[in-house]
């Protein structure tokens, strides 16, 4: 059964797949890589400094983008009704759907990691210390867009506000998930890690009250 | 198949409006049952409160026996052919022999249909399709004749004359009269606040 919902998911949210749209975000994603050093200029040292931190604003705001049709048109398709009937819980559904989120979204994200840090001129080791941090940070990303998705798609103008509330959520993931490349030990991997699992742990149960309470 | 559908003095508030109350029945198996009224006077939302959906300004519901629910909301992907979209729910519901609903609401033609370009009758009878792939015991459906030509209306009498001879239990919520067989009539204006 759970099996069966996540090939719906993943169906609606990989790129390519019914949803639509799916690569958008990779694409916003490179393009702020792309347009940052149109804005600086052109000094590598610069560059190479803070380039780490622009993909993770990057990687944050892409987040932002897929939210939208996360879970506002199953609930209008009263998709969430007929699986509570089936005894799907909406907790579950939603856990389900975030593990699809997540695999839509973050293993893209990090391979299109690796051209824009090439774009950047970021060396290998702050590379790699940014591809750790998404992996660490990307799951708990996906679990605040989820559950900001869930709490605002039963509204007007959700979208944006979805956008709006997922920034402050999010920022304690860019603190630690960022600053790893400001430390040489992996302490700050490390708690953006426990953040993520932290809030994949919340994240269905949040995104199912929301749900619930739409009805 | 066991079923039974029973409700012990309910009331609904939406809002802040008490839509109904003193709300008393008891479904058997086989029971046919048409919750007449109308409209804004509380039907839909006493399906869901039946169905376990919404929850009661007061009283309770007993269920026994597997829900299937038909609303106005279909629950099937809008840009996928018919067809997959309802093998998703075939698949979750255990249902093998999805040829015979597809059969007796005429949908064959339509599988390869995206369901987003289905008629309002089409769409109402792909939802009784699915359905009937759940194969359960009680049926709750909320305003089932919407968009349905003379023909398909025909053929979901017949359909739920079937239900209910077969021991399922069967409530409608309809504005429109309906040949049920040998329906208990519930007029929610007599329970209104």
């Amino acid at each position: 059964m759970i099996g069966t919902l996540l090939r719906r998911d993943l169906g609606l949210l990989l790129p390519g797949g019914r949803g639509g749209g799916g690569v958008l975000p990779l694409l916003f994603f490179i393009a702020v890589a792309m347009l940052y050093p149109f804005a600086v200029g052109p000094d590598a040292q610069l560059l190479a400094r803070t380039g780490g931190g622009v993909i993770w604003v990057a990687a944050l705001l892409a987040a932002i983008l897929p939210l939208e049709k996360l879970v506002a048109g199953d609930l209008d398709a009263g998709v969430f009704d007929q699986l509570h009937l089936r005894g799907v819980s909406e907790e579950l559904a939603m856990a389900v759907r975030l593990l699809a989120h997540w695999l839509a979204f973050a293993p893209l994200l990090l391979i299109a990691t690796l051209p824009a840090a090439a774009l950047l001129g970021l060396q290998g080791e702050t590379t790699r210390t940014v591809l750790l941090g998404l992996l660490a940070g990307t799951p708990g990303l996906a679990a605040v867009g989820l559950a900001v998705a869930a709490l605002t798609a039963s509204l007007r103008g959700g979208a944006a506000l979805a956008g709006l509330m997922v920034i402050p959520l999010a920022v304690p993931i860019l603190i630690f998930g960022a600053g790893a490349l400001a430390r040489p030990d992996p302490s700050a991997l490390l708690f953006t890690g426990a953040i993520s699992l932290v809030l994949c742990a919340l994240a269905p149960f949040a995104a199912g009250a929301a749900i619930r309470s739409a009805r | 198949m066991t079923a039974r559908l029973a409700a012990t003095d309910l009331a609904c508030r939406r809002g802040d409006r008490l839509l109904f109350r003193g709300l008393e029945f008891d479904c058997g198996a086989g029971v046919a049952m048409h919750i007449a009224g109308a409209n804004g006077i509380g039907k839909s939302s006493l399906i869901r409160i039946l169905a376990g959906l919404l929850r009661p300004f007061a009283g309770g519901v007993e269920r026994e026996g597997a829900i299937g629910l038909v609303d106005e909301r279909l629950a099937l992907d809008e840009n996928l052919p018919l067809g997959r979209a309802l093998e998703f729910w075939e698949k979750l519901d255990g249902c093998r022999d999805a040829g015979r609903a597809m059969e007796v609401l005429q949908l064959g033609n339509l599988m390869e249909v995206p369901v987003r370009y289905l008629s309002t009758g089409q769409r109402k009878r792909a939802a009784l399709a699915r359905l009937l792939n759940r194969n359960c015991p009680v049926w709750l459906l909320d305003e089932p004749l919407n968009g349905l030509d003379t023909q398909a209306q025909k053929a979901f009498e017949a359909l739920l004359a079937l239900h209910c001879g077969g021991g399922g239990i069967a409530v409608v919520a309809s504005h429109q009269a309906m040949a049920l067989p040998d329906p208990q009539v519930i007029d929610l204006a007599e329970y209104s606040a």
